[in-house]
């Protein structure tokens, strides 16, 4: 095996003097591997721009999820309570208690056939809760997360009406036992904000997918063609919840 | 004479307004570690902390730049000092200033006054 790839090579690379050819195959080889992995208009540097810490979010990327609902465990709620440990929700069942995540359970009635999926905050491209926001408190950050600004928020609650997901909670009671990196209070709504305090600080994966024990949840930039996220979207049929509202949402489903 | 006479009365002044200080309003607690300096001398921070704070924010919100010598957590991390927190109590060093110049003190109600946060912040 190894003599016949060496006289391969011989025959490919007649020329007597090494180093032409070993600069020659690398430039070959760094021309094929950015002609794989990168898509027409799009260079390398431009991948690279996914924000450092400490650098403003860059229109560049757009983070997103691709949850995988036939990998997903019947009566597992195991990224709920990674979301609510990592952002210091309670966790409550009442009907006032804030959720992020939901686990919804479905059946189909003429086959049988049973089907959970999580279900948060979409991070749509053009999101309805920024569009009827009085303050401008809902907003789009240029990554493509939709966050609440909780300084400007004032609970009006119209956000919760647009959304189409039912994704966004209210803080009806005054908290005390907030995380440091997610501040958190009575007054104000909140959804899902993709961890965007790990991503900030230059993580590239959230709570609910890292504690999936099934590996349902894949976290990624939708904008890079090279990300693990891009390559399943192009492999696996998948769905965005509602696609008919056009609102482009980054959290899509496969085996819906 | 005329000397004396201005001493004795500034002495006198002064004693007068401690004891108003004393008996009327607590003066606030300020402990910090002297041994640390903040992102700015005393007389500056204290006109225009709010204004840092509030640059910040919309940076740290909108922009995601997080982190850095004046975000809320690092300042929580020196201030909260042996109390343990910068609010819950009139000795806690935000809370007793705000106390005395009558400022409602908000950044509290949705941010953590308890120190920890700088570790994970960056």
């Amino acid at each position: 095996m190894n003599a016949q790839s060496v006289a391969r090579e011989g025959s490919a690379a007649p020329d007597p003097d090494p180093a032409p050819v070993s600069r020659r195959r690398l430039l070959a080889a760094a021309a094929a591997l950015g002609g794989a992995a990168i898509a027409p208009g799009v260079t390398l540097v431009e991948i690279a721009r996914a924000a450092k810490p400490g650098e403003p979010a860059s229109s560049k990327v757009r983070w997103g999820l691709l949850i995988d609902a036939n990998l997903c465990r019947e009566g597992c709620k195991e990224c709920v309570l990674a979301c609510n440990r990592e952002n210091g929700l309670e966790g409550g069942s009442r009907p006032v208690d804030v959720q992020w995540i939901r686990k919804v359970e479905l059946k189909e009635r003429s086959t049988g056939r049973k089907l959970g999926l999580p279900v948060m905050c979409q991070h749509c491209a053009e999101p309805p809760c920024v569009d009827v926001c009085p303050t401008g408190a809902s907003f789009k950050r240029a990554d493509g997360i939709v966050l609440v600004d909780r300084h400007t928020c004032i609970g009006c609650r119209y956000c919760m009406m647009a959304c189409p997901y039912k994704a966004r909670s209210f803080v009806h009671e005054p908290l005390t036992k907030q995380k440091p990196e997610v501040p958190r209070g009575k007054g104000c709504v909140e959804s899902c904000t993709l961890c965007v305090h790990r991503i900030d600080r230059g993580e590239r994966t959230t709570a609910c997918a890292e504690a999936c024990p099934t590996k349902a949840i894949v976290f990624g930039d939708l904008a890079d063609p090279g990300s693990e996220i891009s390559r399943r979207l192009r492999e696996v049929e998948s769905r965005q919840l509602r696609a008919d509202l056009r609102l482009e949402t980054g959290v899509r489903y496969s085996g819906l | 004479m005329r000397a004396a006479m201005r001493a004795a009365l500034a002495a006198a002044l002064c004693l007068a307004a401690t004891a108003a200080a004393q008996t009327r309003v607590p003066m606030p607690v300020l402990e910090v570690d002297r041994n640390t300096s903040c992102v700015a001398p005393p007389d500056v921070m204290r006109r225009t902390h709010m204004d840092l704070l509030m640059h910040r924010r919309d940076r740290t919100v909108h922009q995601g730049v997080r982190g850095g010598d004046e975000a809320l957590a690092r300042c929580i991390s020196c201030h909260a000092g042996s109390k343990g927190a910068a609010i819950g109590n009139r000795d806690a060093f935000c809370q007793s200033c705000h106390d005395y110049v009558a400022v409602k003190l908000d950044c509290f109600e949705c941010h953590q006054g308890r120190p920890g946060a700088v570790a994970t912040s960056r």
